[in-house]
């Protein structure tokens, strides 16, 4: 049986592959970014720049396909044999497990690419009705009992993990980094979350379209395109005086550009993002930059925040994500106890 | 039709009224009511910008590989419920509730856990995966998933909707056939399909309609690269997700249309009916 | 009974075993398989764990609410297509299969977008205290909507196929209407009626897609279990996940083995021959 039964898979199979083939076979000149969920829109306008530049500089036509989904699925895919030249992720978790598991991008991939390899970053900041008739201003802000918070799933979306840790940071610091009172702030925190979505964008629509909560915490970079989708007259941003450094980080993954020959153009283009016209693109959708003549030029579209980081707060993500989000971490403790 | 017995039970005033009322009213609140919720939103903006939601050119590719799998796999599955029906309807065996449970089993699966299920057995780091990578076979990622993730889903709707019928009927008209010196494949296609037809025709109906709106199991196995292996329904998830909830909703109405299809394809069936009633 | 005359049994049933192994069989043996890494105890454990017992019981409540729910009005839609004409009938045939064309997340949003607060319904249930979005009810909607064609087109064929005569010949002998509905036609459409109730109950406890939409996704509340495995397969806990996927497929097999045993049995002893 195993023996037959394998011959008619693979059989059934290159019939399927070779009548399809033709359709999207793949030259050098067209690479695959897998990137997070919302970045959707600020690698749209960068890979037509990219591709465009590409052209004035030697005339190649160069494509870069994108493929957007929660990170962790996303790297669960490529895991699995997804092609991707690049992926761009939103937390570095997801790129950690392609080295560590797959050996897909090299151990050092942080060392590869200027400042961990992260060209740009964010930090969780809040969306609420217009004018904030909540008065919500602070992460304190969001444990009241009269305010109801929105954002996803912390285990499903790499956004409401820093949501999450952010809160938690926030209660650290407060409370001179006693634990059983900030593991109490989140569990009141999430109290007070009506709705849990599985991504991003499926709380921003629960937030705006449906009426839901009073306030929605979501990256600063994602809090602007919202505000310019519903308008002013909508929602206003609230930018805490206190938050988590969220990064991008961005690696080759070298198996796959190694065995389709695209290394070349994959590294040109993650190094595109830490150019001049890469970090104005990315900045213009409200990410903060590394380069400081641009952040110069945009000062007014982001405000001094104190950034705690991963690092510092939770000793890295590989710990954090250990205490807090593994099956029966903090994070199933405080859900549990609702 | 005029020789049978007219029915008679529920034919009074009374029970008439309260079934055409009950079911034609929640069947408009429970269905009509989404219906009506996505082609207002996909109208909104009037038709110009709903016809050029669905001319964009990846709207256009997630069309065309939609019904690219569906072209396999509805008839795929077609063959495979007829006989799988066949053998259980028509024969007496040992573990026969056991086999149409297993053909059933597939409606209980959470497709994205069927998905999940595929990349063990094809992905990188499952079953077959290394072997097929070295032999450059690309399965996963690709449109041989999205085919074999919409046939996994829909693989029992055929043999769901013919098997009750067939089993009704008895294979007693079968028989005869084949006394009359009818050969076995003549008498599948001249006396056990046309007995089924409706039946048959809801299955295929079925089947295509829930291989184009599939969405948990291939999201999975697609890899959802634009323009690329996005099918309709993964297209309509990345629109309205990018704010863009009237290219989204139009996209749905393609799909709501084609279940509409089956008032075509019944009115078709109903046409050819006298040639074959007499 | 004896052997059927018939030819091509061994082809059917030969070609039925192969497709099923290869498309259906296999991937799920790989799931099944994936949990025996992790030991009897732990699988108990993950499976019995309070959040997975909630996940369970919310999940079968939904189902068979949304299975009852779709039982009576699967029926009278069934009935009403089959044996009345009245306008707008082709619509309604036609609109039955729109649940399964939809891509569920479509039908989720379309939902809640109605049932929110603000929304069509949910502006008129809402005041009266009924809250739907968001909670367990949205389940039991979403789940309702997403598997509403199974007991239609299940009982529609045999329905079709029934001609006046056992009505006309019970009538002469003097039954009144809902005693021949009772004791001659419902027996007859009863194994189709069941099998499409087994499905649409079998569907609903697998439906993730329109639920997660609508329902709030609340631990304890209104997290089903399709969403406990899609979490934890986000963690990359595939052992957890396939440990209550598992759960959920052996609950569903039990289920379909059950009912096509009554289905067959009626067949061999149930039905006048």
């Amino acid at each position: 049986m195993p023996a037959s039964f394998a011959r008619r898979t693979v059989l059934a199979l290159s019939l399927l592959g070779l009548t399809t083939a033709p359709a999207w076979a793949d030259g050098p000149d067209t690479i695959l970014n897998v990137s997070y969920d919302i970045g959707r829109e600020l690698y749209g306008a960068i890979n037509k720049q990219f591709s465009a530049d590409q052209k004035a500089k030697d005339g190649r036509d160069v494509t870069v396909n994108q493929s957007h989904a929660g990170t962790s699925k996303q790297a669960r895919a490529v895991l699995e044999g997804l092609e991707a030249d690049v992926v761009t992720f939103n937390q570095e978790l997801d790129v950690q497990l392609l080295a560590d598991k797959g050996a897909l991008v090299s151990p050092d991939w942080k060392s590869k690419f200027p400042n961990n390899a992260s060209p740009y970053y964010s930090l969780p900041a809040f969306v609420v009705r217009s004018g904030n008739p909540k008065n919500v201003k602070n992460w304190d802000d969001l444990v009241r009992d009269d305010v109801k918070v929105v954002f996803p799933n912390p285990k499903t979306s790499g956004n409401a993990r820093y949501t999450y840790l952010a809160a938690y940071a926030f209660a650290l610091k407060q409370n001179g980094g006693d634990e059983a009172k900030a593991d109490a702030f989140v569990k009141k925190l999430l109290s007070n979350v009506p709705v849990f979505d599985t991504g991003g964008r499926g709380s921003t629509t629960t937030f705006v379209e449906r009426g839901i909560g009073d306030v929605l915490v979501t990256f600063e970079a994602e809090t602007a395109a919202v505000k310019k989708e519903y308008g002013a007259d909508k929602v206003d941003v609230v930018v805490p005086p206190l938050s988590l450094l969220a990064e991008f980080p961005v690696a080759v993954v070298d198996k796959v550009v190694d065995r389709r020959g695209s290394r070349a153009l994959a590294t040109e283009y993650l190094n595109y993002l830490y150019s001049p016209k890469g970090q104005e693109i990315i900045a213009s959708f409200n990410n903060r930059v590394q380069d400081p003549k641009i952040m110069e030029a945009n000062k007014d579209r982001f405000p001094n925040v104190e950034l705690l980081t991963v690092d510092e707060v939770f000793g890295g993500w590989k710990k954090a994500s250990e205490t807090h989000f593994a099956s029966g971490g903090k994070l199933d403790q405080v859900f549990v106890g609702r | 039709m005029s020789r049978q017995a007219r029915p008679r039970v529920g034919d009074s005033l009374l029970a008439r009224t309260l079934i055409i009322g009950a079911a034609v009213s929640i069947a408009a609140l429970l269905i009509g009511g989404p219906l009506a919720v996505i082609f207002s939103e996909a109208f909104r903006a009037g038709f110009g910008p709903y016809l050029e939601n669905l001319a964009t050119p990846d709207t256009r590719h997630a069309i065309l590989l939609t019904v690219a799998t569906a072209l396999v796999a509805v008839p795929v599955n077609t063959a495979f419920g007829i006989a799988a029906a066949w053998a259980i309807a028509k024969f007496e065996f040992r573990g026969k509730g056991l086999l149409t449970a297993l053909i059933e089993l597939p409606f209980s699966v959470s497709p994205i856990v069927a998905g999940v299920a595929y990349l063990f057995v094809y992905g990188a780091q499952g079953w077959l995966g290394p072997w097929l990578l070295d032999h450059g076979i690309k399965v996963m990622f690709a449109y041989p998933a999205i085919v074999l993730a919409s046939l996994f889903v829909t693989a029992p709707f055929v043999a769901r909707e013919i098997l009750p019928l067939m089993q009704a009927q008895g294979s007693a008209e079968e028989e005869a056939a084949l006394t009359l010196g009818a050969s076995g494949w003549r008498t599948l296609w001249s006396v056990t399909l046309p007995n089924i037809r409706w039946a048959l025709l809801y299955g295929v109906v079925l089947t295509n309609a829930r291989v184009m709106g599939e969405f948990g199991a291939v999201s999975v196995v697609s890899g959802n690269i634009r323009g690329v292996t996005n099918t309709l329904p993964l297209q309509i998830e990345l629109l309205y997700h990018d704010y863009n909830s009237a290219g989204a909703f139009a996209a749905a109405t393609v799909l709501a249309a084609i279940a509409l299809l089956t008032i075509v394809a019944k009115i078709i069936v109903e046409r050819n009916e006298p040639a074959r009633a007499g | 009974m004896p052997r059927s005359p018939l030819p091509g049994f061994r082809l059917a049933l030969g070609l039925t075993l192969a497709y099923l192994g290869v498309i259906v069989l296999l991937p799920l043996a790989a799931l099944v398989l994936e949990t025996r890494g992790m030991g009897a105890a732990r699988f108990i454990a993950v499976v019995t764990g309070d959040r997975a017992l909630a996940a369970f019981r919310i999940t079968v409540l939904a189902a068979l609410a949304a299975t009852a729910l779709n039982a009576i009005l699967g029926l009278a839609l069934a009935w009403a297509l089959v044996r009345y004409e009245f306008p707008g009938k082709r619509l309604l045939d036609a609109l039955v299969d729109v649940p399964f064309a939809l891509p569920t997340a479509v039908a989720g949003v379309a939902l809640t977008a109605l049932f929110a607060g603000n929304g069509w319904y949910g502006s008129v249930l809402e005041p009266l205290g009924v809250k739907v979005a968001y909670a367990p009810l949205g389940i039991v909607v979403a789940m309702a909507f997403t598997s509403l064609p199974f007991v239609v087109r299940s009982v529609q064929p045999v329905l079709q196929d029934l001609t006046g005569d056992y009505e006309e010949a019970a009538e002469t002998l003097g039954a009144g209407p809902w005693r021949i509905f009772r004791s001659v036609l419902f027996p007859e459409i009863f194994p189709a009626f069941l099998a499409g109730c087994s499905l649409a109950f079998a569907r609903s406890l697998g439906e993730f897609g329109a639920v997660i939409f609508i329902a709030g996704n609340q631990p304890f509340r209104t997290e089903i279990a399709a969403l406990l495995v899609f979490i934890r397969l986000e963690e990359y806990d595939y052992q957890t996940a396939a440990a209550i996927a598992t759960v959920l497929l052996a609950a569903a097999f039990l289920m379909l083995l059950v009912t096509n045993a009554i289905q067959l049995w009626r067949l061999r002893y149930g039905r006048p021959s």
